[in-house]
């Protein structure tokens, strides 16, 4: 197979990543997508801490560091600042945790897709407060355990579904992508890239620290989300036309996925069978929307 | 051109004199007309700017900083809970050294719910790194903000410019408005020297450790240290082209005072009538408006004040379990100097209660009767 990935690099070594983060790479592969006339806006996320302190910077591209509820709205204020002096072709990309959209962020999140500012929007998913030191978040999947969902009472509500709730605003682009398909991820920046208004990505990024698993395994937990349905790969434009862009060849089971990952360890066979049935519920789900547009 | 219009179109005309180039606002009681008249102004063609209609105060005050570092000029308004909504970005703003302009129409805070006046909203600000003008008249409030954009801009510092809830911001005066021509040669092109550019990929707000941050917060003290220089040459630069100047305060009648009143925002303008009425009477007392809150005109107040007996402050505001803040700030500016005037905290018409010239003839009066105040603070008109 030929590697169509651009060699250049954005993003130095010498950032402050734990080994194996989902992140890191997430955002090595999102700038060889967008390229050099690009600027990042950070909230406080794990990136805040990977980007390196101050004088220190790990991006070739200027990042605005922003507060944490405000990504969305930083980035559509800097790409308004840019459109009056005339700089119309940099792409502006907003880039915030889970907590950072699911959570304290929705709501400047939602202002710009209302709005259909004309960002690119980048949740990197690792489930839970990562750079706080793993507490519960609303992208938490049900049953696993957080800082704050601890093993006698691990989380009991599903995760927040944010890529439909994105998708309910009818912006032009919504993508999911992992790191385990990095030409799929590419392709889905350079598509958001060439459309105008709201772009919104949702990107599943394992952090093994957080996940209790073995840093060498986080391309293979990414494939496994994919094979096993938990985390499908796909994209709606303009909040209609569905397209299911990777297919599992089999279908896996959830324990192929669960095992692997500490933070699941607790979970009995009645726990796992139900996460079964509602990621195969949400599976049907998708192929009926995907099958009508 | 002579024109009668509202504060609140005072502050809208201002923002549009000075070719703002990003606004971005909510709607608030009793701001909303300031946005109103811009939004249709933008419409219009009138004012080249993009307007970015957000979803809260807190998201307008982000757009503004966000774009400002871009290096375009910026503009938002607000109000009591949504200034207090913007409070984390306050502190963002002058972090970043955003020359971000922003008027606030003083508005108590709830609950309970009151859209009137009084300052404990932009006063809860005191320490963000804002410098805050209060005026006294539509006049005042766009000859402020037109200044307001070249005082933030030479000092990196954003500035808030602030306006009584209704007294001001609904009531109509007779306001010159400057030709654009001149304006444009008071207020160059904004151009700002570091900023988010492609050729020079830097981070701006990032992790600091303590070898740095220390030196970031020195650095902001030095910019409001500047700060009461550089407002007086802008004063002095906007008088010689528009023949107006407003000091960073004012005394009036000062000069053989025995007691001096020291007000703040549209109350000042009742008390010089009351003032006047005095000094046909033979009393002895005279008048300090402050417009300058912060930076602190510590000098400035000190000649005024340190040459009274005493001094009668009148606070439309309320530092719970302290005391009213103009009150604070003068008894600190006075701070160590011998024989320094006792000062008389009055708190008066909160929540929008009418300061009438009869409650402040009285607070003169009995400031005249009594040798030194008796209570820290002294209620004027608290029904019990």
């Amino acid at each position: 197979m030929r590697w169509t990935i651009k060699e250049k690099e954005l993003m130095y070594p010498g950032h402050v990543a734990c080994p194996g983060c989902g992140g890191a790479l997430a955002m090595r592969l999102a700038l060889k997508a967008l390229g050099e006339k690009t600027i990042v806006v950070l909230p406080a996320c794990c990136w805040t801490i990977i980007d390196g302190p101050f004088p220190m910077h790990s991006l070739h591209v200027p990042v605005l560091h922003t507060a944490f509820e405000t990504a969305a709205i930083a980035a559509t204020g800097v790409k308004a600042g840019l459109d009056v002096r005339g700089k119309k072709d940099i792409t502006v990309m907003a880039w915030a945790g889970d907590g950072g959209t699911l959570d304290i962020g929705i709501q400047a999140l939602s202002g710009a897709a209302e709005r259909n500012d004309d960002i690119i929007y980048t949740c990197y998913d690792n489930e839970a407060y990562m750079n706080t030191g793993i507490q519960r978040s609303s992208a938490t999947p049900k049953g696993a355990w957080t800082t704050t969902t601890p093993q006698q009472t691990p989380k009991l509500e599903p995760k927040k579904n944010i890529t439909e709730i994105m998708i309910a605003h009818r912006i032009p682009y919504v993508a999911t992508a992992t790191l385990a398909y990095p030409e799929d991820l590419i392709n889905k920046y350079k598509k958001a890239q060439s459309i105008k208004g709201t772009k919104f990505l949702h990107v599943y990024a394992p952090c093994p620290t957080g996940w209790k698993m073995a840093p060498d395994l986080m391309i293979k937990i990414c494939r496994l989300a994919v094979e096993s349905n938990i985390f499908p790969i796909y994209e709606c434009e303009n909040g209609i036309n569905y397209t299911v862009n990777i297919q599992p060849q089999k279908k896996l089971p959830v324990f192929e996925y669960l095992k692997l990952q500490g933070r699941f360890s607790h979970l009995t066979q009645k726990d796992i069978d139900e996460i079964q049935k509602s990621v195969d519920f949400e599976r049907q789900l998708l192929l009926k929307r995907a099958a009508k547009s | 051109m002579k024109k009668v219009i509202t504060g609140n179109h005072a502050v809208s005309y201002g923002a549009q004199l000075a070719r703002t180039q990003v606004i971005s606002a909510y709607p608030i009681t009793p701001q909303t007309q300031v946005v109103e008249l811009l939004s249709e102004f933008c419409a219009s063609g009138k004012l080249k700017a993009k307007f970015i209609k957000v979803e809260s105060e807190h998201s307008a005050m982000t757009a503004c900083i966000a774009a400002s570092l871009t290096g375009v000029r910026t503009f938002t308004a607000t109000s009591a809970h949504g200034l207090a909504l913007m409070h984390e970005m306050l502190h963002w703003a002058a972090g970043a050294r955003t020359p971000v302009v922003m008027a606030n129409i003083n508005r108590a805070m709830g609950p309970g719910w009151s859209v009137w006046t009084d300052q404990n909203d932009s006063l809860s600000q005191r320490d963000t790194g804002w410098i805050q003008l209060y005026c006294e008249s539509n006049q005042e409030v766009l000859d402020t903000t037109i200044q307001a954009f070249k005082i933030a801009e030479k000092l990196l510092l954003p500035v808030m410019v602030i306006l009584d809830a209704f007294v001001l911001s609904h009531t109509s005066e007779q306001v010159d408005l400057p030709e654009q021509s001149v304006v444009d040669q008071f207020l160059p092109r904004f151009e700002l020297k570091t900023k988010l550019d492609l050729s020079h990929p830097s981070a701006y707000g990032g992790l600091t450790n303590p070898d740095h941050y220390f030196e970031i917060r020195y650095k902001i003290q030095k910019a409001h240290e500047q700060a009461l220089a550089v407002i007086k040459s802008v004063n002095d630069e906007f008088n010689e082209l528009f023949g107006r100047k407003y000091g960073v305060i004012e005394a009036y009648r000062c000069d053989d005072a025995k007691v001096i009143l020291v007000t703040s925002g549209t109350i000042t303008s009742t008390a010089r009538v009351v003032i006047d009425t005095m000094r046909e009477q033979g009393r002895k007392v005279g008048l300090l408006k402050q417009k300058l809150f912060r930076p602190t005109p510590t000098e400035q107040l000190r000649e005024v004040l340190f040459k009274a007996q005493k001094i009668a402050v009148i606070d439309r505001n309320i530092s719970f379990g302290h005391s009213g803040v103009f009150a604070q700030e003068i008894k600190s500016s006075l701070y160590g100097l011998a024989g320094a005037p006792p000062v008389f905290d009055y708190i008066i018409g909160l929540g929008g209660r009418d300061v009438t010239p009869d409650a402040i003839y009285e607070i003169i009066d009995n400031t005249f009767k009594t040798d030194v105040p008796n209570e820290p603070i002294i209620w004027r008109g608290v029904r019990l």
